[in-house]
């Protein structure tokens, strides 16, 4: 015997539109979306793609809160849309915008191109003392010295915590939250010597000195990265390294 | 790219920020429940700040150390946060900006040194 | 040196009004706004050494305008704003230190109770001197 069909609870979508073809500036359209309880709001997108309207343009990919390319804000919170559901915001209406602090390319798509300069600039790879030839064998690391920077590593570059760091929003020179994450990911792997490399992205305003502890970053961070801790710790790396006493900071498991 | 990555003057600012941010976490709500209400409202003796204790305390090495920590590193304190707050609401704060509240907490600084001289022994 | 250029037609939104659209952020400018109290209860300790460095009549001058109504409602203000400080201070302090071996909640817990404790030893001294 089946179960009796339940007419289906619908919540209002409210979605920033832009059109950088016809619109001066962004608009809001709301959206009525039929939803289960087992809806994410980015499944509430995609109904609104595939049944209402067609132009809705936002970003998506693996749906489960790995690839990092749907976030945005929801209700001025920046969330991974496929990490929250509609029943928990149900009765009351949503409101989704693309990412704060992101120029706007089209309706909830923001232009990456700043953070992918600041990764550029923070050295994300190992930079080794000398080049071992592969015949030479794998790098061994402890497991205390995989922990030192594994957090750090889980980073997936959905620019929650640039939405949520109002220094790179009032500044966006500011290299932010990941990219200093990341950075303190490879000076921490004892497999790295290319501290004095990123020495310089790390002491400048821009580095480490362009935050101010608002520690909303690592609130909004879905994979606890906590960037907070990485580029904090390095306020303290940074002035021992203003007084020359640089020498004193290897961290554990690494050499300079 | 190129001037972005000068170094930042930021951290003597910054230690001083800290040192002065740990001290008053620790001390400063008892110093102005104490000094602010307590004594004023009676509910610690009027005693407490007579002028000969205050003043023995101010002639002491210790308390001399004491009150210049106090006054000097809640100065620091205060003005690194007040210049980044000004940052925070939209204010521009270039290096003049820094040099006037910085210059304050210096100027401060060197007050209190001078008095606590003129205070002697 | 840039390597992604940025795309164009973009719209930028404004920053204006940020601290007000989240609370986490309005607690962060209270935060930060405490500087302002502290700032202000050191120019008052300045004061008082001032008048205690110009002799006796001058230094009761200064104990006068503490008792005022203006001066205690101020010192009020000022302790609920240091009292934040204080609390929010030991929350983000573990973001300073290295990666620690324990949860960083004991590290606030402990920067609370030596807050607690310094206050304790500071009023037991006070009560002593005056016995």
């Amino acid at each position: 015997m089946t179960a009796p069909q339940q007419a289906k609870r619908t919540i209002e979508i409210e979605c920033l539109r832009y059109n950088p073809e016809t619109d001066g500036a962004p608009r809001h359209q709301a959206y009525q979306v039929p939803f289960d309880d087992d809806m994410s709001v980015l499944q509430g997108l995609q109904y609104i793609k595939d049944h209402i309207d067609g132009s809705l343009t936002f970003r998506w990919s693996c749906r489960m809160a790995i690839c990092g390319s749907c976030g945005m804000m929801v209700n001025g919170e920046p969330v991974l849309s496929c990490h929250i559901f509609l029943r928990d915001y149900y009765p009351k209406k949503i409101s989704v915008a693309p990412l704060e602090h992101f120029p706007i390319m089209r309706d909830l798509v923001i232009d990456q191109s700043d953070f992918l300069n600041k990764l550029d600039a923070v050295k994300p790879y190992l930079i080794p003392k000398h080049e071992t030839p592969l015949a030479a064998g794998a790098n061994v690391q402890t497991p205390r010295q995989i922990e030192e920077y594994y957090q750090y590593s889980e980073c997936i570059n959905c620019l929650l915590c640039y939405a949520a760091c109002p220094q790179y929003g009032l500044d966006p020179e500011f290299t932010g939250p990941a990219a200093l994450a990341l950075l303190h990911r490879y000076n921490a792997d004892s497999r790295d010597q290319g501290f004095a490399a990123r020495s310089d992205v790390v002491n400048a305003e821009h580095g480490v000195w362009g935050c101010t502890l608002v520690g909303y970053c690592s609130e909004v961070c879905p994979k606890n990265v906590d960037p907070a801790h990485a580029i904090n710790q390095n306020k303290v790396t940074s002035t021992l390294d203003y007084f020359g006493l640089r020498k004193l900071l290897a961290p554990k498991g690494s050499s300079l | 790219m190129g001037h972005a990555l000068k170094r930042s003057g930021e951290p003597p600012f910054w230690a001083l920020f800290g040192a002065g941010g740990m001290l008053s976490a620790l001390i400063g709500p008892v110093l102005i429940f104490t000094t602010g209400i307590a004594v004023p409202l009676g509910l610690l003796p009027a005693r407490t700040m007579s002028y000969a204790h205050v003043l023995a305390f101010a002639q002491n090495p210790l308390g001399k150390t004491a009150i210049f920590a106090v006054i000097a590193l809640f100065l620091f304190h205060g003005c690194h946060r007040m210049v980044h707050s000004l940052h925070d609401v939209g204010i521009r704060t270039g290096p003049t900006a820094r040099m006037v509240f910085y210059g304050a907490a210096i100027f401060g600084t060197f007050v209190a040194m001078d008095l606590l001289v003129r205070i002697g022994f | 040196m840039s390597r992604f250029k940025p795309a164009a037609h973009t719209y930028t939104r404004t920053m204006t009004g940020w601290w007000r659209k989240n609370p986490y952020f309005t607690r962060y400018m209270a935060r930060e706004g405490s500087a302002v109290f502290l700032s202000m209860y050191a120019l008052v300790v300045l004061a008082g050494l001032n008048s205690l460095s110009r002799g006796e009549a001058s230094y009761n001058a200064w104990r006068a305008s503490l008792a005022t109504p203006l001066a205690i409602v101020f010192h009020i203000v000022a302790l609920a704003a240091i009292t934040y400080h204080s609390i929010t201070w030991f929350q983000v302090m573990p973001k300073t230190a290295p990666r620690l071996p324990f949860n960083a909640k004991i590290l606030t817990a402990g920067g609370l109770a030596a807050a607690a404790g310094c206050s304790a030893i500071i009023l037991g001294a006070l009560l002593w001197a005056t016995r």
